[in-house]
């Protein structure tokens, strides 16, 4: 097998992983700091893309669908959180879960109803179409794009919850949030831009899938299903092992399709089989959490 | 129905599940009176994909069925009897597709079976037709289905199937010498049509420099990309349908392939290239059963499109749409015909049957039931030289019907 060949799917790889950390971040962040596993996490990712398509025709940019649709489709996950999601925090788990599976019925059915179940083009914007000589293939320069776009918003993320003191009152507040009371912060105020934040991810990683797919009320069904998989590879909760299982799978995928492209679905499901006989709490997980 | 309790609990979160099953509930309890009083009409079941990823090709396959219901129950039924459509969501799985069968046919008391739009999933609806004995009206594209193993007397094809297709795709853009890749969905319908090129591809002399087959439903294609260019073809046989078709076009496109090789498909889907626009879909070249453009050369088709248009307020059919319009329209032709729905009345009828309900003369072969038709070969236009929102194509070819286009009877395995 050619050299050049394996590194251009090492590319496609990455490209692929990198939406897939993206969609993997929102989810995670929302469980690890508020217990809540979102299943309207696809369906948001679908809202994203909506939002980011409208945005786009409405500016005539690409690029301030790009900015505003994450933001917009996040606050209106602050909306969702505070209406109906922070009335079943203490309840179990499952609660919140058949809530938010609920939910992305609803939303599903609202985009059909108001943009039809028909996909509609999401063209690549014009300064990204055609492709890039990588010397030993060519590559879109949507998708390298994609890939730096990721890195630059996991490298801000990292920096907000290491290094300020807003990321210091997250960090403790996953931890324990009755103390955090008890010292006088507004958890719920925390809670609430977390919830947001994962929803604007969700969104973000919609509006940058645009371009590649076509977008259609169905789309977040299968990037949930990759989500989850992501995030029990890389253990629930874990942002690092989000990026790490995101990028992983992504290249796993590629490189199967290579060899034996039939497969390349199916290998995501048997990688995380194979994490959770090893590590059940996955790569990056704490024991006794999920 | 044992079956619904513990699918309930499995699912264990499903209101809707619930829902529906309580509702299925009552509607049983309700059913004897219901029955009763639709016992003088005649009822057409016609399980489609109304979700997933064919959900735009069903919703204009079922339009079409219930314009060709309404044109004849406006000149007064069949026999005096109305015909009344039963539209079940077979939700392109083949195990719910045999489920609504079986209830259509065991609860509803259906005289006759159309629809289904994957290839995988009519075979699944033809089991339990053939087994009940039931006229079963395809329309989704297949090849066994006419086959000796599949096929019944109660077994009809309206469709096109993938050899006919595949050969007229051939004829217009492959010839002798050139290197051919395929990409091809991994389930029966990539199959037939893979197997269709070939044989097309072996009696016009072409080469095939690779194959790869993807998981049917795939979002990204990117992976298959890089492997495709290095065969270095001069023609990429995409061999997927719905949104597959849509995605795997597009993302062919972004990775430049079409400055290296054209791109072809079996079947060019209208709602795909909608979905993704002109500019990805140029030069695309693929079958079809039915463009709307072809009514400045065939009456029927003016007719048709005539018909549809005054009752979906001036929407154009579409290529599957038309196959929901010919499999009940022909149906209904031979219950005409047969003066009722006397099941081997209707079959004798269909069989000799001549037809001509969106793009001319058809009739079903009596070996195999296959519809002998014409395929079209389109292709997709450039932006430019659209002379408005639904002018996708222009049309290559349109070969007319002949018995010559099919396998012959007895290479199906059917007694001659």
């Amino acid at each position: 097998m050619d050299l050049s060949l394996i590194i251009m799917q090492l590319f496609s790889g990455i490209a692929l992983g990198a939406v897939l950390v993206i969609t993997a971040l929102g989810l995670t962040i929302v469980f690890g700091m508020l217990g809540v596993v979102n299943f309207a996490h696809g369906a948001l990712f679908m809202i994203g893309a909506y939002a980011g398509l409208y945005l786009a025709s409405l500016t005539g940019s690409f690029w301030w669908g790009l900015v505003l649709a994450p933001v917009l489709v996040g606050a209106f996950g602050m909306l969702i959180e505070r209406v109906l999601v922070r009335r079943l925090y203490g309840r179990s788990i499952d609660d919140p879960l058949l809530l938010t599976f609920g939910l992305s019925y609803i939303l599903v059915e609202g985009v059909r109803i108001v943009f039809g179940s028909d996909g509609i083009p999401f063209p690549t914007p014009s300064q990204l179409v055609g492709v890039v000589d990588l010397g030993v293939g060519f590559f879109p320069k949507y998708r390298l794009f994609v890939i730096a776009l990721v890195a630059v918003v996991l490298l801000l993320l990292w920096l907000m919850l290491e290094k300020t003191r807003v990321g210091l009152i997250v960090r403790a507040g996953a931890r324990d949030p009755q103390i955090m009371r008890v010292l006088g912060v507004d958890i719920g105020k925390v809670w609430l831009a977390i919830f947001g934040l994962g929803v604007g991810l969700a969104a973000l990683g919609g509006v940058l899938a645009g371009p590649m797919r076509s977008v259609n009320p169905e789309m977040g069904t299968l990037v949930l299903a990759e989500a989850f998989v992501v995030t029990v590879i890389g253990g629930l909760g874990s942002i690092v092992g989000a990026v790490v299982a995101g990028l992983m799978v992504g290249v796993c995928i590629s490189m199967v399709a290579l060899f034996a492209p039939e497969m390349a679905t199916i290998v995501m499901f048997a990688l995380m089989a194979a994490v959770l006989l090893v590590r059940p709490q996955g790569l990056f997980g704490l024991k006794g959490r999920a | 129905m044992p079956g619904f309790e513990t699918t309930s609990r499995r699912a264990g979160l499903s209101r809707r599940k619930a829902l529906l099953a309580m509702s299925a509930g009552a509607a049983a309890l309700a059913m004897p009176r219901l029955g009763r009083a639709a016992d003088d009409g005649i009822r057409i079941g016609f399980p489609t994909p109304l979700t997933g990823p064919f959900a735009a090709e069903a919703r204009d396959q079922v339009k079409c069925a219930e314009l060709a219901v309404k044109l004849v129950n406006d000149k007064g039924g069949i026999a005096g009897r109305k015909v009344e459509l039963l539209v079940r969501d077979d939700k392109l799985n083949a195990g719910e597709a045999a489920t609504r069968t079986l209830e259509l046919i065991e609860k509803d008391k259906v005289h006759a079976v159309v629809g289904a739009l994957s290839s995988a999933v009519q075979l699944a609806v033809n089991e339990v037709t053939r087994a009940r004995g039931v006229i079963y009206v395809s329309i989704s594209q297949s090849d066994t289905i006419n086959e000796v193993k599949d096929f019944s007397k109660y077994t009809f094809h309206e469709a096109l199937n993938p050899h006919m297709t595949t050969a007229a795709v051939a004829r217009q853009t492959l010839k002798k010498g050139m290197k051919v890749a395929h990409l091809v969905a991994d389930y029966a319908y990539g199959h037939e049509m893979l197997r269709g090129f070939k044989r097309a591809q072996a009696s016009i002399g072409a080469e095939s420099v690779g194959e790869i087959l993807h998981p049917f439903g795939a979002a990204d294609y990117s992976t298959f990309m890089p492997r495709l260019m290095s065969m270095r073809p001069d023609v990429l046989c995409i061999s997927n349908f719905g949104r597959d078709q849509a995605n795997a076009i597009k993302q062919a496109v972004d990775f430049g392939i079409k400055q290296q090789m054209k791109i072809v498909v079996p079947v060019i889907l209208h709602n795909q290239r909608l979905a993704v626009g002109p500019d990805v879909f140029e030069g695309v070249v693929g079958g079809a059963n039915y463009y709307w453009g072809l009514e400045t050369q065939n009456k029927t088709a003016a007719e048709f499109n005539k018909e549809f248009r005054a009752a979906n307020g001036g929407a154009i059919p579409t290529d599957y749409g038309a196959y929901g319009y010919s499999g009940v329209g022909s149906l209904l032709q031979a219950m005409q015909v047969a003066g009722g729905t006397d099941t081997d009345k209707v079959i004798a009828a269909l069989e000799g049957l001549q037809y001509d309900l969106t793009k001319g003369p058809q009739h079903y072969r009596k070996c195999d039931h296959q519809s002998v038709q014409s395929v079209l070969v389109l292709e997709s236009k450039k932006k430019s030289a659209m002379a408005n929102d639904n002018d996708l194509f222009a049309i290559v070819a349109s070969d007319p019907g002949a018995e010559e286009m099919l396998r012959s009877c007895s290479e199906l395995g059917h007694a001659t």
